[in-house]
């Protein structure tokens, strides 16, 4: 099949950048959309061009590594995958496809297809994490959890920080994943030391970063592709107000 | 920075979206329960008690001041909330697939805003500032009549603004009811779905009813 790619084209964080119309002809419809994008990239390798840069890395739609906002959708048409595993067979012969990066001024263009998500790292640093006791690994099964909690921290958990939350919210606003990574934590036994401190911390690094607010317009669980719950950001909320109204220090 | 005050947080502010919201959704409930009083079709001597009633006992004028209030910090907030959202993404996309992952009226809650805002210019023009003057000038103010008046088929476009206005505020509640309660953090796997049903009732009737009540005066349903 042939593909008439439109793809996002910017040189460094200062250029402008522009949608370029590539032509990429002998597709497979069993190629993932990355890997046409191999062979797109090998064919401007060898005509002397620069490929296009895009991130990627296990291929196996588990690292949160790839971004890419197809035809208007991040990660593309299909519900609950990244893009590595988007296969050309959901497109048709002869379609016209648009490929821009995450847009959000808090992820800011490196190169082409690629943003800079560190902002998702200075908000897990901030608080994503809890306090461990020295010595010996205690026993699995030493701390009982209740079966439907682990399964509620479980599925927070699962989120893998791709950002297609923020680049499908039309506000841009990362709410979807601070809450998952606040709930995997305030569900939990372990998480309860810093709880409540840990939620002011990760929201006001949120802020800090430039964000936008939630209008719980829902797209960000619609393009999820771990379908996190809009549960957690409710849950989040909770979290935030609880904390802010019972904190006993300045 | 390592904590932000609870009003400058995204969050914080979006409950003061949520808790006004709410407020001014009770508000409409007394408006809407009030104004039903004309489809008694007793020329208009139940709703002018009853309106009467709402424009003089103190009580109601402080709770006026408090909706006052409530629609300036809900207008306020959706501004401050706005702005820092248009600086979220500087440079937009060149492609959004916008209605394949949400409604078209959550993504217009400020447009829809905006539109209401307008309706209610025109409609405190109408109502409340006649009211208002009669009471200053120590006259008698029949509200029933001034409606009447207002609403009669050679002001068709007074009768076709406020029905831009109640089909505006249909698709702002039709998200914001709902959407008040997420922020609020209720969201419970139980009671969600009542709330979600209870909303979509609630942002057909009630402005449906405030629909009825312009046509059934202008085509003389109501005398």
């Amino acid at each position: 099949m042939t593909i008439n790619l439109k793809v996002w084209r910017q040189k460094n964080n200062a250029d402008k950048g522009r949608l370029e119309t590539y032509v990429v002809k002998d597709v497979s419809p069993d190629m993932s959309f990355l890997e046409m994008f191999d062979v797109l990239n090998e064919r401007l390798i060898t005509e002397g061009k620069e490929p296009i840069a895009f991130d990627h890395d296990c291929r196996e739609g588990i690292c949160g590594m790839c971004s890419m906002f197809i035809n208007g959708r991040p990660h593309g048409p299909k519900q609950g995958i990244t893009t590595c595993q988007l296969h050309m067979r959901s497109f048709n012969d002869g379609d016209t496809v648009v490929v821009e990066p995450w847009r959000a001024a808090a992820f800011p263009v490196i190169k082409d297809l690629v943003v800079n998500r560190s902002a998702f790292d200075r908000v897990i640093s901030a608080g994503g994490f809890v306090s461990v006791n020295t010595g010996n690994a205690k026993d699995a099964n030493n701390i009982l959890i209740p079966k439907p909690d682990a399964d509620d921290a479980f599925n927070a958990a699962a989120c893998i920080g791709c950002g297609a939350c923020v680049a499908a919210c039309k506000n841009s606003s990362a709410m979807l994943f601070v809450s998952a990574k606040v709930s995997q934590f305030a569900l939990l036994p372990q998480g309860q030391v810093e709880r409540a401190e840990r939620v002011e911390k990760m929201v006001a690094q949120m802020d800090e970063e430039g964000f936008g607010n939630c209008t719980n317009t829902g797209a960000c669980e619609a393009e999820c592709p771990k379908s996190i719950s809009l549960e957690n950001i409710a849950r989040m909320n909770r979290e935030y107000l609880s904390a802010k109204l019972l904190a006993n220090k300045k | 920075m390592s904590k932000e005050s609870f009003l400058e947080s995204t969050i914080g502010r979006k409950m003061v979206m949520a808790l006004t919201g709410l407020f001014l959704i009770s508000f409409l409930v007394v408006h809407v329960s009030i104004n039903a009083c004309i489809f008694l079709n007793d020329g208009g001597k139940t709703f002018n008690v009853a309106s009467h009633f709402m424009s003089h006992n103190p009580v109601i004028r402080v709770l006026e001041i408090g909706l006052f209030i409530g629609f300036i910090l809900h207008i306020y907030m959706s501004v401050k909330l706005t702005m820092k959202n248009n600086k979220a993404r500087p440079v937009k996309y060149q492609v959004v697939d916008g209605k394949a992952n949400s409604k078209w009226y959550s993504r217009s809650m400020g447009i829809l805003g905006s539109l209401l805002l307008l309706f209610l210019v025109v409609h405190l023009g109408n109502f409340w500032v006649p009211t208002k003057q009669a009471i200053f000038n120590g006259q008698q103010h029949n509200t029933f009549d001034s409606m009447k008046n207002i609403f009669s088929l050679d002001n068709w476009y007074f009768i076709a603004i406020y029905l831009l206005g109640v089909i505006s505020l249909s698709y702002h509640l039709l998200h914001g009811f709902q959407s008040a309660f997420q922020s609020l953090g209720l969201n419970h796997r139980k009671y969600s779905p009542l709330i979600h049903q209870v909303g979509i009732w609630f942002s057909i009737i009630v402005p449906l009813l405030f629909a009825l009540m312009p046509i059934s005066m202008a085509f003389g349903i109501i005398r």
